[in-house]
């Protein structure tokens, strides 16, 4: 957890869930390229997708059963996408685009409630009511389960029951979250798995394309079930757009939000309801394995960039995006590509991205600022140790300047615990920045920047270790010792104080 | 008590009462039976040893945890219809503060029931947390994401949410915690412009060095009143052995303690 923290995760829930998600996409995409003809056998053949009619022109008919080789499309249809010339093209991207942008706004407060796995219950309990509702509606009426609006409210009731499982079990047993999480995704899931069995042995065959709601598939997406999608979508987003405010206060401080008179518990199921509904509507693209890294990767990638919650809402919105729009392009290009898992994937690899090269808390430039620190105090305790030395040597003839005595290795490696690799490469750093001149044979002399510097560098630690002393109660956080800044720390009468009894102490500092 | 130095002609109702309040967590009591009423325009403070049920009790008069039994009004009313007259300032650590937000914002959360739903925070809002802000010596630090201030600008912020709601009852919850000399020194500072305009703060406490000096009331709570009234008549060493029990690490410095009230 100490890597977590060193990393500054936004919530340790949140990287959990985002790791898992990637291992699980990777293998999710290994196993579909790998032995994708089986699964499409098993539950959805594609000459059943192909029937209905509305996936985009440059799918290729699905080969022989042997065939399990990802064609390249050709350079038309890759023109032909791009573009969105195609009509089909257009809505699936639509709506799988819409579907990215409300992942991506929702996931942000569904990351910062610290419910990050919340999402991921839900994606896995909704696969028994995606079965149950294809039960029932079969039963009435054979040939119509596929109906989406009916699936999706299966759906939602099973993922919602998925939710409040987890509550029960956590308010009123000792299991703690994570252990109640667990649980009931696995019974969840287990019980979806055990109803998916039973469901392909029917004899009806329009069990088919059921299995697009565990890995997702972009490609044979209808127009009236993307007309749902972004219909759904869009009011997730203006929802959560109008209680933006509402949402920043409920997930940074609850309590006061109740104090305030905020309907503290009806602000939460709004927002566990968008989550929901973003869930239920990214099954079909996404699916329900994957479904929770759709909601939080945007939002875990986008803290790295910013402090602004506004801003962050916006990041992620944007990753999502793009996650959904790279996602749909390749799987309109490769037809056997599972759109879900390639969303997935192109958010990871923005997730990499920002973790690298965040502006806010990125590593590298955690790295780079703390390399700077080092070498700054680096830097700061060899003038010091300088100082101290010259300081010895002009105590007999004070008439000479301390940038006329020479210092050499020897001198200065007792003076701390530093080794004589370390003090070479300080001095190093030194001269280069013109504090040092180098006398070869004999040693280093301060220049006259460089005897401003030790003396200034001097003169701060004192003050500062005066100050400890005398104004011992004060809160650490307060001190600042790597400090050209004890001026702008201090009170100008507090400096002069201790300057006084700086001088007192070492009267040769007043006259240099 | 405090009402006899109230003229009988007028009329105040007192900003918070409590009757017979009982407050049970999962099997046991926690605070029990609490009667108060707490005078307006002084600084009141909340003092017992840990456990003792001090935020319980605050949390409990704002309705965030379920009461067992009992009454409490804000200015003579239930508590939702004078929510906008109470200010709240909870436990530093009640919050994860990594969150996105900037010192402004937060104080700008403070306003949100002014702003009301689904609208946006105005310019002009922004302008009254950032004078609330400046109350609080924190101007500077307005547009610092909030994990980078100290643990005392922290506190201060907080202190700077509730004071943008211009309420007329404070209740702080362990505000001096952890905090620096400097943020120590400006809490008092506005803790007594507060009851110069007439306010009412009620402060749990841990410091009982300070509490003659900063306080003009005492509640001395463990689990139940052990007493309350001004610092001068309650806040001695028989009542702190009352309340603390063997646990005042301090006993032998109460009469010092308690002595520094009537002396200076």
């Amino acid at each position: 957890m100490s890597f977590q923290r060193q990393l500054d995760w936004p919530s340790k829930t949140g990287s959990f869930a985002v790791r898992r998600s990637a291992m699980q996409t990777a293998i999710c995409l290994l196993f579909i390229v790998w032995s994708n003809q089986e699964i499409t056998a098993q539950i959805s053949p594609h000459s059943e997708a192909s029937g209905q009619g509305h996936q985009t022109t440059s799918q290729k008919p699905a080969g022989s059963l042997a065939d399990n080789r990802l064609a390249w499309p050709a350079a038309a249809d890759v023109k032909r996408v791009l573009l969105m010339q195609d009509y089909n093209t257009r809505i699936v991207l639509w709506g799988t685009t819409t579907l990215g942008l409300a992942a991506g706004i929702t996931g942000t407060f569904l990351l910062l409630r610290k419910r990050s796995l919340l999402g991921d219950v839900v994606g896995h309990a909704s696969l028994p009511g995606v079965a149950i509702a294809f039960l029932i509606m079969e039963l009435r009426e054979p040939q119509s389960g596929k109906w989406l609006p009916g699936l999706l409210i299966g759906a939602s009731i099973s993922g919602i029951a998925g939710m409040v499982s987890t509550v029960i079990i956590r308010s009123c047993t000792r299991i703690k979250e994570d252990a109640a999480l667990a649980i009931t995704l696995g019974a969840f899931y287990g019980l979806g798995i055990v109803l998916f069995t039973i469901i392909q042995k029917l004899p009806t065959g329009s069990q088919a394309g059921l299995g697009n709601f565990i890995y997702g598939n972009t490609a044979t997406i209808t127009q009236s079930e993307v007309d749902l999608i972004w219909r759904v979508a869009i009011v997730a987003i203006v929802a959560a757009g109008l209680l933006f405010k509402e949402f920043g206060l409920l997930c940074f401080d609850e309590q006061f939000a109740s104090s305030q008179g905020w309907p503290v518990v009806l602000l939460d199921l709004i927002l566990m309801g968008l989550v929901v509904a973003v869930c239920v509507i990214g099954l079909r693209s996404v699916g329900l394995l994957l479904v929770v890294a759709l909601l939080i990767i945007p939002a875990a990638s986008a803290r790295f960039w910013t402090e602004k919650l506004s801003h962050m809402t916006f990041c992620a919105a944007v990753i999502g995006v793009v996650s959904c729009y790279v996602g749909a392009v390749s799987s309109a290009l490769f037809s056997r590509l599972a759109a879900g898992a390639v969303i997935v994937l192109t958010g990871s690899v923005m997730f990499c991205a920002s973790l690298c090269f965040g502006t806010r808390r990125g590593v590298l430039l955690r790295w780079y600022t703390r390399r700077r620190l080092n070498q700054r105090i680096a830097t700061q305790q060899l003038l010091l140790a300088i100082f101290e030395t010259v300081e010895t040597a002009l105590l007999p003839n004070p008439q000479q300047a301390l940038t006329d005595v020479t210092v050499t290795l020897e001198d200065l490696l007792p003076k701390r615990s530093w080794t004589a690799k370390q003090l070479r490469r300080s001095l190093h750093e030194a001269q280069k920045a013109q504090y040092l001149a180098s006398h070869p044979g004999r040693g280093h002399r301060l220049t006259a920047q460089g005897g401003r510097a030790a003396h200034r560098a001097a003169r701060n630690h004192r003050l500062w270790e005066l100050y400890l002393l005398q104004h011992a109660d004060v809160a650490p956080g307060h001190v600042d010792r790597d400090a050209d800044r004890i001026e702008q720390i201090l009170d100008p009468e507090i400096i002069s104080g201790l300057e006084s009894a700086l001088f007192k102490k070492y009267p040769q500092m007043a006259a240099s | 008590m405090a009402s006899e130095s109230i003229p009988p002609a007028v009329t105040v109702v007192p900003p918070l009462s409590i009757h017979d309040l009982t407050v049970a967590y999962q099997r046991k009591p926690v605070i029990w039976d609490i009667d108060y009423v707490a005078p307006a325009g002084k600084l009141v403070a909340i003092v017992g040893p840990n456990g003792a049920g001090k935020s319980t009790l605050i949390n409990a008069a704002l309705e965030l945890i379920p009461r067992a039994s009992g009454q409490v009004r804000f200015f003579g009313e239930p508590y939702q219809k004078q929510r906008h007259r109470v200010g709240y300032v909870p436990q530093r650590e009640s919050v994860d503060w990594d969150f996105p937000v900037s010192a402004l914002d937060v104080v700008v959360m403070g306003l949100y029931r002014k702003v009301g739903w689904c609208l946006p925070v105005l310019p002009r809002h922004r302008k009254t947390a950032l004078a609330a802000l400046a109350r609080v010596g924190m101007a500077d630090y307005a547009h610092r994401q909030i994990r980078r201030l100290s643990g005392g600008q922290q506190q201060r912020v907080f202190l700077a949410r509730a004071l943008v709601q211009d309420a007329d009852l404070y209740l702080m919850d362990e505000p001096f915690t952890g905090v620096d000399a400097a943020t120590e020194r400006a809490i008092v500072e506005i803790l007594r412009e507060l009851r110069a305009l007439g306010k009412t703060a009620l402060v749990v406490h841990h410091d009982l060095q300070t509490v003659t000096e900063y306080f003009d009331e005492v509640i001395l709570l463990n689990m139940r009143l052990v007493a309350t009234g001004s610092v001068e008549s309650v806040f001695t060493t028989d009542n702190l052995r009352k309340t603390y029990g063997g646990r005042l690490m301090l006993l032998e410095n109460t009469d010092r303690i308690v002595g520094k009230g009537t002396s200076g």
